[in-house]
Parts: C-alpha cells; structure tokens; sequence
C-alpha cells in the first residue's frame, strides 16, 4: 500500500467528520482509506494541466428568487422532529461555559 | 391474475375504464406486499391507511375528470430517500428512523398531480451508499429472482418490490448506478434521467452534482410514462433544466432504423461477466436487425471514472451528511457530555459503517492540503470524462454496453471487500459524472436464472433516444416474471409482520 | 527601554443586508417574532431541501462594492464553509471563498492630522448568517433560534492598511455611511447588523514584515473596539518584550471585563473544508447589469455635501453634520421638501434634534418623528402661532411621541396671545404686584426689567408674544 495513513490522520478526520471510531473501526478505516487513497492516485496518471476542474455538468447561471417573503410561521414543522425541544427552540448541551 | 402483474400503464387504463376501482388496485398491491415482504424485505414503511383513503379521493377524481394522466390511480412505491409528507422518510438509516417530513419532495408531488398513489416507502442501502442493499438499518433486501442473492443497490428496495410484483412501479434515485445496476439484478426497467430533467428538492442528497430520481418498472412504456410525469423545470431546485420536450411517450416506436449504436469496447474487457457478455451483444445484435447501425469504439478513461466518482461522491457526502447531527432531527445518543461529545457518540452510532467509511474518506480528501490533489483532480477528470462522452456523441445516437459486469452476488458475498463492490459500477459511473441519461432493460438470464441488464446510453437531453432503442429492442422478446412476482414458492411462505420493523 | 512599535490592523467587517427574505429562502428577515417563526427546510437544514438564490442580495453586494472602488467578478460563485455548532443548521455555511463577488476595492479616510489615507478592501463576499444560541441559566443546556439562520450577509475584507484605533474607527464610520446612503443596510453594532473582527500585530517600527496577528470578536460597539486595539495591541506588546511570542488564534474580547481570551478548542480543527456548492450555479455579472445598478446607486455622501450647499444654500458645517448621519440626512431633505426653509429645518436638526438625541443617549436612527410633524412646527413658529419657548416645549413632545403640534398646541391653549387688552391688564398687575421691580427700574437698574418680563411671561403661562410684552412694558413704566 503507498498510502499509509496513521493513527492521527484518522483522529483528525474523526474531529472534522464528527466521527468517533472504534479501535477496531479505526484499524479497518486505515486499511480502506489507504486502499481507497491508492486506487484514487490512479488519477495521477492523467495529465489534467489543461483542463479545468468541472463542478456543474452544464453552464447554467444566474437562478435567483425574487425578493419576497413567501413562507409564513414555520415554527411547528421546524421543531416536529426534534429530539429535544424547549420554548420554542433546539434544545442542545450548553455551548458556552460559566 | 393478480392486478401487480400488470405493467402501471395497463393497469392505469383499467382503472379509467373503471374495471377496476383505485382503491382496488391500492388494496391489491397491500395485499401482495403482505404476503411476500418477510422474503423480500423492500419496503421499509408501507403506507397502509393512507393508500387506500386517498385512493378514494383519486377514484373521486378520476370519476370527476381531475385525473386524466396513465397513472391515474396507479399505487406506486418511493424509494426512502425521497421525502414523502407526513410518511416517515429514514434512508435506511437509523440516525433518520424516526424523521416524518414536513415536506413534499416535487417529484412525489408530480405524482400525486397525476394522480398515482403512494403506497410505501422502498428500503435502500443506507444514504443510497451501496450497490447491494445490504447496508440498510432495516435489513437487507433479497433478489425475488433468487432470495439468497442481493437485488442490487443502492435502490434495491424499489426493484425489488416491482420484480416481486408486490407494486408494479416505483422512483429509484441514481447518484452512480443505484437506479440501473439493481434494475438490471431484479430483471426490471429504469431510467437515470439527464441531471436536471427531475427536480431533486426532497431528495435526500448523497452526492448532490450526480443524484437524479428517476422511474423503475416493468417495461419501458411505463418508464416513460413515469419519467413524463416526474420530469419538471423546479424553481425550489437551482440545478433544474427548463425543457420543452417532456413527452417522452411519444418516443415510444418500434423503429430504430438508421439508429447509430456505438459500442465501446472499454466496456467489454477483463472484468465482465462471459455470459452477460454474450447477452448484451446479442442485444445488439437484435437492433442491428432491426436497422440500427453498430460500431464498436474506444470510449477511453473508462477506469478512471469509478475513482473520480468516489473523490466527488464522498466529498459532496461527508458535507450533505454533516446536518444529521441529533440536534434538528433524528436520533441522538442517550448519553453524553458536551456539545462534541453529543455530536460525536449520536453519528457514530446512527451511522452505519459503509456510510462513516464515505464521509471518512470525503472529509479527508477535502481537509487541507489534500483538495487541490483529490477533489479538484477529480473534478478536472469528470471535465475530461464529458469530453469523452461528448466525442462519442457526434457520432453515435446511442451508446450500448452491459448495465454491471456480472449477474446479482450473493448475499454477504460484497461487503468484505469494498473495492471490488465500488468496481460493480464502472459502466454506470461515468453516465452520472457526465449528467447523460442512461436506461438498463432486461436482455436474458444467466444459466443460474439471474437477470441481465442491457444498458443504453444518450447524449444530454437524449432521453428519447435511449426510450425508443430500449422499447424496439423489448418488443422482440417477453417480460419474465421473477419467481416472486408469480406467487410465494411455498416452502417460503411465512407471516407479515407489518412494514415498520425498526 | 521599549522598542518603537507599530501597530497594523485590517478588519472583517459583517454587514446584515437589508432585504426583505433570507438569502436562500423566502421567509422574513424581519426581526421579533416568537423562537423560530421565521424559518422553513431550507434554513433549518432539513434533508432534501435545497437553497435558491435571492437576486437582492447580489445587488446589495455589487452596489456596495461599486461604491467602494471594487473589481466587480464577473462569474462568482458560493462555496460551502464545513463546521459543526448548533447555530449552524446544515453545520456548513453556504459562503465565497474561491470567487468573491468583489476584489481590490479602496475607501478613503480621513486621518488625525486632516490628511487623508486610503484603506485597501481584499474582498466582499456573500454568505448566510447563523441562528441564535440562547443559554439557560439554570440548566445545563443551550437553544437554538434559527430565525437569523439564513439573513443574508456581506463580509467586507479590508488589506491591513489600518495602523490605530483612530483609523479603524474612520473607516467604520465612513463603510456605514456608504452602506447606509446605499439601503443596503442600516448597520446598527449594537443590535448586530453590523460586526467587526479585528485583526492586529504589531511590528517593530520600520520592519517591513509583518508579525503575527491575532483575530478579536465580539466588538459591539466603537468604544468596545477602540479598547479591544488598545488592549490587544499592548497584550502582544508584552508578550514581544518579555521574549515570548504571539499565538495566532481568535481571541474573544469581553467588555464588561475589559479584557479577552482566546476561543480555542480541541475539537475545533479550523480545517473549513471549503469546496463549491454543488447545489448552487454560478452568478454571471455583466457589464449591463453593473451598468443598472450604477444607474440605480442612489446619491451618496460627497455628492450630498455639495448639493446641500448649493442647493440649499447651507454652510458647510450644517451640511456636514447633517449628511454624516443618513438619518438626518433623510429627514432633513423630507423636512425641507415640506417647509420650503431649508436652513430653519436644519436649525432644528442641528440644534433641538441633537441636544435631546444626546440627553436620551439615543442614535440619530431611533428618531422616530415625521418630517410633516417638524414641518407643521417650524410654520407655528413661523406665523407667530407660538412663540420659541413654547415651540421648543411642543418639540420634546414631538420628538417623544410623534404628535401632531397644531393639534397639540390648540388643545393644550398654548397659542400666543396678540391681544393689547388682555397684554396690558396682565402688565398692569404684574407692576402693582412688584413694586420694589418698578422702584429699581425706576432708579436705573436696567437689568429690573428682565424680572418684570418673566413675571409677565409666567402669568401669561408663556404664550405672550415676547416682543410685544417687552414693547408695553417699557411704555407702561415710562408713563408712570
């Protein structure tokens, strides 16, 4: 394998992911991600120099909404399916401290 | 004859000639759904009391001339990734098992306009992150060609329920295959659409730049059919091309003469399948008597395509996937201190591990000092990839190959090795990463009894084009109905234990 | 001995724009309203939902950055900034980091000494505000409000061409008023539709490198920042002579405690992930379309001073004050359109509107009389209906409650009197009931009078004509 991606790349990637791995997960994500990583540096085969990277297959542009209020007091759909809920809002472990 | 062995259009015309009524359909359809979901396990919630009672209120419709379109009264089933308004809509996932929209997805909402009838929402490899639908949270689902292979993935469940005929359609959604390869294992028809063809608000994005809802079904008429009534220009979608040519029922002639079919041979090399190798080029050969001119071709890039998709896939994935984090909606995790350690412990046990495997990988490949090498190299590869295809389609009308490189694995047979399951798509790959339209239809059995797919494929905006080669090509042979869709072999027989099983 | 030390600051400025939706959905941007009344999928980040660009917002951007000497981007486009916080419903944030809409734009300043000094901007972008977190104070637990999640926002980047607080505060004062005289915002820092994040090093004087920065936020107000540079530029200071180094990290400034700590966090890895949205399509500008917004671009600043003096005919000095604030700009040429007196609107802009905006502790954007209403005043006063004391009484009821002053004035009875008779038996016995005033004015004192006038004044409850009571007065005296 010419990728080797160590025990911190996947305790990074765990922190940016919000991802909290086994030991046994952690072995097997190593070992996929360095194969993965592997056959993906296959693209490095191809010179792409030229070639500008393509995020929308066609050349659309400009799709705007106008300026006007269309949807009224959505506060019971927002919070139907929320697992915790208090006056009105997302209830959530504090986020500040003191 | 049961009324979900008939194809939707025919069964649409029943229904309008009122020999049968819309609630009978819908009850049919249950029915059947009852007696054959322990083996198949393709719905993850099916939609009982709210089937039937707006099947009345469609009858009424129908009677009062509100409904006109071939679907009218049609029960249909929707893949789980799809948001039905107060259906609950989970992905197969457990973080979202319990998630009921507020909210109708416009492809679901064209439906209801046209008068079809939800039925049920269809189990799926989790997130769509699969070719096998064994990742699903709720179980896995199995092939009612043979019970002990997979149907394919990741909309396993929709094909499953129409080759089980336990319904006679259903919306799939393809972000890298996920519509066609399962179609393909089950022995049914489905069309990827051109990207933007089918509005994708409501669908839950996996892969937002590659996925496309699209229709799964008998044949290719009541593809076509389906694909009229979910295609529309969505100003609730940015991505949604304005088109004035919908009527995709009008390219449904027998007549393919002078059609230029380029064949590349990318497509037929180390890695397929001998039999169905055979098969697809027999197809061709079916067309070609027909008056289809065949030429065989170099596509070209045709192995980068699967590592670029896994780059774009899994980037776009690890961002779509960052908002299931037990705060909004779904679940969250019992115990926990703090803000990271509730985000943390909720995904990492709601997840399933092909879908961390993903958001892994594209969070990675994203994370500084890495895009320029993986994502933007990926993006300038799919741009290279678009050429190809573009080349190809100055010359030919459509472009033929196998749907996957193999007949249905079995069961338990793909999960121990990723990458060979991620290979399973390298000929519908490249079709997502270019936004063409591409179909997979039915071309014969393995000497194991299992389905092959004939994959058709078109330039942007083609649809068309694929719809009549695919309908010429299926009138010179027989629908074969999979051994669930004649009847439960009754050593298998067991008892419903109704559809929410999570 | 210190080193010489130079201080270099650039800032981020936030400006919430003043649209009617948010900028990726239809609901209301308005404030108020109960705990998520002001959302829907889009900006709560339910699955499946997907964001549509409001045009508004381009244009607020395109003007401002018209306005402020930038480079227009002709194809821009949004990109999605990874994090996870509450406030965050998507735990991306829909903003630009590849392809600002605006690039290499500069604002003049002018400085201390009465130069001027040009502050460079890197960029404006567009991008989507968070939701608000509300913190219970007895349990251990936060809320989200995602009615802000979605309100449309420009990020204005300025080069590090700033090298006080003095400068840092010209160039806020002079970014509002152009944001302001644009509608583009109404920039308030206290309430949070305008913020800025300082960054500042400081550098050895005459180095050509600069040191290492830090960023501060959480700076409401022009005091709050001006103590936060001052605080932070000697924090850094020490931190050099004692031989240690500066940390690059966000510090937090709280100004209550007059004193900041840095926000960092082991589970924060600062790593955004950026990439294109994929759900979003490029916006292409052309040249037309800057050409309408320019046609469109309403007077600004520069343009005003000059025509209030030449149209107007006011000093410098009016027009200056009255042009520096947009809000009394506005009302000032509402007023002056009704009344036809330029210069006695201004007068009492200048004069009554300021006094008692400064009592209240109140910003020029809380005035919340109508021109009509000041209008209405300044012709009382005008046609001798009320004299200047009363009328200044009726304004602090104007400026208060917004009330009609004809009205007032005729139902409170406060009309001058012009009537000699009434005038004159008033006088009458306020000198019989003041002898020992008369005696004085008799023996010279001049000044005696003055008392005989207010008592005059005071027994007609203030509605005497002054001129006319000091006239009789006079005669009266003279004849006795």
């Amino acid at each position: 394998m010419a990728n080797i991606i160590s025990d911190e790349t996947i305790a990074y990637v765990g922190i940016l992911a919000k991802l909290e791995l086994s030991e046994e997960e952690k072995e097997r994500a190593r070992k996929d991600m360095g194969e993965m990583l592997d056959y993906i540096d296959q693209l490095n085969e191809l010179d792409t120099s030229a070639v500008e990277p393509m995020s929308h297959v066609f050349p659309v542009n400009n799709v705007f909404r106008e300026d006007v209020v269309t949807n009224g007091d959505g506060r019971n759909d927002t919070l139907a399916n929320a697992p915790f809920k208090k006056d009105g809002g997302f209830e959530v472990p504090k986020t500040v401290t003191g | 004859m049961n009324l979900t062995s008939l194809t939707a259009v025919a069964l649409g015309k029943k229904i309008r000639a009122k020999e049968v009524s819309a609630a009978e359909a819908a009850a049919a359809a249950l029915e059947e759904i009852k007696k054959k979901e322990p083996q198949i396990n393709s719905f993850v919630t099916v939609d009982e009391e709210g089937a039937i009672e707006r099947a009345k209120e469609v009858q009424k419709g129908i009677e009062d001339g509100i409904y006109t379109s071939p679907l009218a009264g049609v029960p249909i089933a929707v893949k789980d990734n799809i948001c039905t308004k107060g259906i609950r809509t989970t992905c197969s996932s457990k973080i979202l098992k319990n998630f009921i929209p507020s909210y109708m997805a416009q492809a679901v909402r064209n439906l209801e306009k046209a008068g079809a009838i939800v039925i049920g929402k269809t189990n799926m490899d989790e997130f769509a992150m699969g070719s096998t639908t064994e990742t699903s949270y709720f179980g896995a689902v199995k092939n009612p060609w043979n019970t002990a292979h997979v149907p394919g993935g990741s909309s396993g469940g929709s094909c499953a329920a129409v080759a089980a005929e336990e319904c006679t359609c259903a919306l799939g959604s393809d972000t890298g295959g996920s519509i066609r390869q399962p179609s393909s294992f089950c022995g049914v028809t489905g069309i990827k659409p051109t990207y933007g063809t089918v509005s994708r608000y409501g669908l839950i994005a996996y892969g937002s730049s590659l996925d496309q809802i699209g229709p799964i079904a008998k044949d290719v008429t009541d593809c076509a059919a389906i694909l009229e009534v979910i295609s529309s220009y969505d100003k609730k979608d940015s991505t949604s091309v304005r088109r004035s040519d919908l009527d995709f029922m009008s390219a449904l002639t027998d007549d393919v003469s002078g059609m230029k079919i380029g064949i590349p041979k990318d497509y037929f090399g180390n890695g397929l399948n001998e039999e169905v190798k055979q098969h697809v080029l027999s197809a061709a050969k079916v067309l070609e008597e027909k008056g289809a001119i065949l030429e065989a071709f170099d596509l070209g890039l045709v192995e980068y395509a699967v590592p670029a998709y896994y780059v774009i896939a899994c980037a776009e994935a690890s961002s779509n996937l960052a908002r299931f984090d037990g705060v909004k909606y779904g679940y969250r995790t019992d115990d926990y201190a703090g803000l990271h350690q509730m985000y943390k412990k909720s995904r990492s046990e709601g997840f399933g591990p092909e879908v961390k495997r993903r958001i892994m990988l594209g969070s990675f490949v994203l994370s500084s000092g890495y895009y320029d090498a993986y994502y933007l190299k990926a993006l300038r590869t799919k741009a290279l990839i678009k050429q190809e295809f573009d080349k190809a389609f100055a010359k030919y009308d459509v472009v033929l190959g196998p749907t996957a490189p193999s007949t249905a694995p079995e069961i338990g047979s793909s999960l121990e090795d990723p990458m060979k399951m991620y290979l399973g798509d390298i000929y519908t790959i490249s079709v997502n990463l270019a936004g063409l339209p591409g179909i997979s239809v039915p071309c014969g059995l393995d000497q194991n009894g299992l389905p092959i797919g004939l994959q058709l494929i078109g330039d942007c905006f083609q649809e068309k084009k694929i719809i009549r080669t695919a309908y010429a090509f299926e009138q010179t042979r027989q629908y074969q109905r999979s051994p669930y869709g004649s009847g439960i072999p009754a050593d298998k027989a067991a008892s419903w234990k109704g559809g929410d099983r999570a | 001995m210190r080193k010489l030390y130079e201080t270099v600051i650039g800032l981020e400025v936030h400006v919430e724009l003043a649209t009617k939706t948010k900028i990726f959905c239809g609901c209301s941007t308005a404030f108020g309203g109960a705990p998520n009344s002001h959302t829907c999928p889009v900006c709560t980040g339910m699955p499946g939902s997907l964001p549509v660009l409001n045009k508004q917002v381009v244009e607020y951007a395109m003007a401002v950055g018209l306005a402020t000497n930038c480079d227009i981007t002709r194809d821009c486009k949004f990109d999605r900034k990874n994090y996870f916080y509450p406030d965050n419903p998507q735990n991306y944030q829909i903003s630009q980091l590849y392809l600002p809409i605006c690039r290499n734009g500069s604002i003049e300043i002018e400085t201390e000494s009465g130069g001027t000094k040009h502050i460079g901007i890197h960029e404006i972008h567009m991008e989507e505000d968070a939701g608000k977190l509300i913190h219970d104070e007895w349990e251990d637990c936060s809320y989200v409000d995602f009615n802000r999640s979605g309100v449309p926002l420009i990020e204005i980047v300025s080069e590090p061409d700033m090298r006080s607080a003095e400068e840092v505060i010209a160039y806020l004062d002079k970014l509002r008023l152009i944001v302001q005289y644009l509608g583009a915002s109404d920039c308030k820092l206290q309430e949070g539709s305008m913020r800025a994040d300082v960054n500042l090093s400081v550098r050895e004087a005459g180095s050509k490198t600069f040191g290492t920065r830090t960023e501060m936020k959480n700076l409401n107000s022009f005091k709050a920042i001006t103590r936060a540079i001052e605080h932070e530029k000697n924090r850094q200071i020490d931190l050099l002579e004692s031989g240690e180094k500066v940390i690059q990290e966000t510090r937090r400034w709280d100004d209550v405690k007059e004193y900041s700590y840095a926000m960092r966090s082991k589970e924060d890895a600062q790593d955004y992930r950026y990439f294109p949205d994929p759900d979003l399509v490029p916006v292409h500008i052309s040249e037309e379309w800057i050409q309408e917004v320019k046609a469109r671009q309403p007077e600004l600043r520069t343009e005003k001073l000059l025509r209030y003096q030449s149209e107007y005919g006011l000093p410098f000095y009016d027009a200056d004050i009255l042009t520096g604030t947009k809000k009394l700009a506005d009302l000032f040429e509402a007023t002056a359109k009704i009344s036809s007196k330029p210069k006695k609107v201004s007068n009492w802009i200048m004069g009554e509107t300021m006094r008692l905006l400064k009592e209240s502790g109140m910003e020029p954007e809380e005035i919340r009389f109508s021109p009509e209403n000041l209008a209405k005043l300044i012709e009382l006063v005008d046609n001798g209906t009320v004299n200047g004391s009363v009328a200044k009484e009726v304004f602090e009821v104007v400026f208060a409650e917004d009330i009609d002053p004809a009205v007032y004035v005729e139902e409170k009875g406060l009309k001058t009197v012009h009537d000699e008779g009434a005038l004159r038996s008033t006088i009458d016995r306020v000198i019989k009931e003041n002898p020992k005033s008369v005696e004085d004015y008799q023996n010279g004192k001049q000044k005696a009078i003055g008392f005989l006038v207010g008592q005059t004044m005071k027994a007609m409850k203030g509605k005497a004509n002054p001129g006319m009571v000091n006239e009789i007065l006079k005669e009266v005296l003279s004849q006795l």
